[in-house]
């Protein structure tokens, strides 16, 4: 269902990370750094997707619903959430 | 703790205790469910109010107010303080007391409260939304109730799975940092505002006095700037600049929805409140008394319309909050982006002109005469603010 939103938002993700070769299509490329991670809810909060999960002291992706769009990346104030070229085990 | 409640309330910030403070007056069943350990902590806030905003609610207690505050101090990327005085204008809180506060206020009225409780999912029953699934200690659990008040924060999702569009525009969310450093020499009274582009581009610096020379040092800058630099960057930048040696006691992070309210609050069994609502003064990114307004508004429409067993009523909610506050926050928000549109150039010459006015005749007024003599669009916007 969100693979061709993946796929679509990849093309914008590349650009921005400047990566055409390396990156993968169809996998989960958002990774939070939990040990950074602050869990303020800032990017749960502009998800547009409700892809992510803020319990009281855990924070995760819901793979099967992000579609890679980075906004989270761009709203994090402490940057604990990075594009993962290789893509993030889930 | 029962299987079934009028009202229940998720999340236990202001919002949250007021509501159910409000519902529980009036003689319904509430309870509140906190995915938190602790009411009131994490902190995420800077914990500014202004006076009226409190004693609509709560009587001061000074076991809660860090510090008293009577000045106003806006300062120009240039480094010009632009003071305003007012008579008293408000208190920088100490919100992990308050908060406890409000929701005990809650408690007296005979809300039940549950912390580590973490709510994930609704219940429906055909169409129409019958309670709440949590978390509690590991266990997945179920509560009924007929009326939910989404009070969670920035980051609801409640309202999203009854259906509602809820989730911020990450243009329009605030991501902000704060430290609360201990040595800071300032003024005790005077909240500090800095702005600027190499500061905090479509936001602000804030420096609030805490007791004991304490202070609550943040900054807040607009979604499209975190893609650059984020706003962690900006606060680094600032105290290494500023007070470099000043030890820091605690650092958050948290984001402001820095919107007017939603489009709509309310639909058939659930009614949003506080941050969730985007319950926010745009302009200044106050969330508190905002959102304890809002909790309240919800707490007894959620009440009377369980008495009166009527589930339309919860439609007046969106009618009431938009008269008391909505319209306002709209007019600040239009404020809010002529303001932040500034060049650096222009607050240099609004704080200039501002101080060459003798110190007796300085105040907010004043300012704002500057502000529009600079941006004269922005007048029909100030004009709707008072009118």
């Amino acid at each position: 269902m969100n693979l061709m939103k993946r796929k679509r938002n990849l093309i914008w993700s590349l650009i921005k990370h400047n990566m055409f070769r390396q990156a993968k299509t169809g996998i989960l490329l958002i990774d939070i750094i939990s040990s950074k991670c602050d869990l303020c809810g800032c990017c749960v909060g502009i998800c547009p997707e409700d892809a992510i999960e803020l319990k009281e002291s855990e924070i995760f992706i819901i793979d099967e619903r992000c579609t890679n769009c980075s906004k989270c990346i761009w709203s994090c104030p402490i940057e604990a959430i990075k594009f993962n070229k290789d893509g993030v085990p889930v | 703790l029962k299987d079934e409640y009028d009202v229940i309330v998720v999340g236990a910030g202001p919002a949250g205790s007021m509501a159910a403070r409000f519902a529980a007056e009036k003689g319904v069943s509430v309870i509140i469910l906190e995915k938190d350990r602790d009411v009131g902590y994490p902190v995420r806030c800077g914990e500014a109010i202004s006076k009226a905003g409190v004693e609509e609610f709560i009587p001061i207690d000074e076991k809660w107010i860090s510090a008293k505050i009577n000045k106003f101090a806006l300062v120009s990327p240039d480094g010009c303080e632009a003071v305003i005085e007012f008579g008293d204008a408000g208190y920088v809180l100490e919100r992990r007391i308050f908060d406890y506060e409000l929701a005990k206020t809650a408690a007296d009225k005979g809300a039940v409260i549950l912390t580590k409780a973490y709510v994930n999912g609704l219940l429906f029953n055909g169409d129409k939304i019958a309670g709440v699934k949590y978390e509690f200690r590991g266990e997945q659990k179920e509560v009924k109730g007929k009326i939910v008040i989404a009070a969670d924060g920035v980051e609801s999702r409640v309202a999203r799975w009854a259906g509602l569009q809820t989730y911020t525009d990450f243009r329009d969310m605030e991501c902000c940092v704060q430290v609360t450093a201990s040595n800071i020499n300032i003024d005790p009274n005077t909240l500090y505002f800095y702005f600027g582009e190499n500061i905090a581009p479509n936001g602000y610096l804030w420096v609030f006095p805490k007791s004991g020379g304490c202070a609550n040092i943040g900054v807040g800058v607009g979604g499209m700037v975190g893609k650059k630099k984020s706003a962690l960057s900006y606060l680094n930048d600032f105290m290494d600049k500023k007070y470099p040696d000043a030890p820091v006691l605690t650092s958050i992070a948290g984001g402001v929805p820095s919107t007017p309210t939603l489009k709509k609050i309310s639909a058939p069994g659930i009614i949003i409140a506080g941050d969730a609502a985007r319950q926010v003064n745009p302009l200044s990114g106050g969330g508190i008394a905002s959102g304890m307004i809002g909790g309240s508004i919800a707490g007894r429409i959620a009440a009377e319309s369980v008495i009166r067993n009527k589930p339309d009523h919860i439609f007046s909610y969106d009618i009431e909050w938009n008269n008391r506050l909505g319209k306002r926050h709209e007019t600040f928000n239009r404020i809010k982006n002529g303001i932040y549109n500034f060049s650096d150039e222009k607050f240099n010459n609004i704080a200039a002109s501002f101080l060459k006015a003798p110190g007796n005749k300085r105040s907010l007024r004043s300012l704002f005469t500057v502000a529009l003599f600079n941006n004269p669009s922005l007048l029909i916007d100030i004009a709707k603010v008072f009118i």
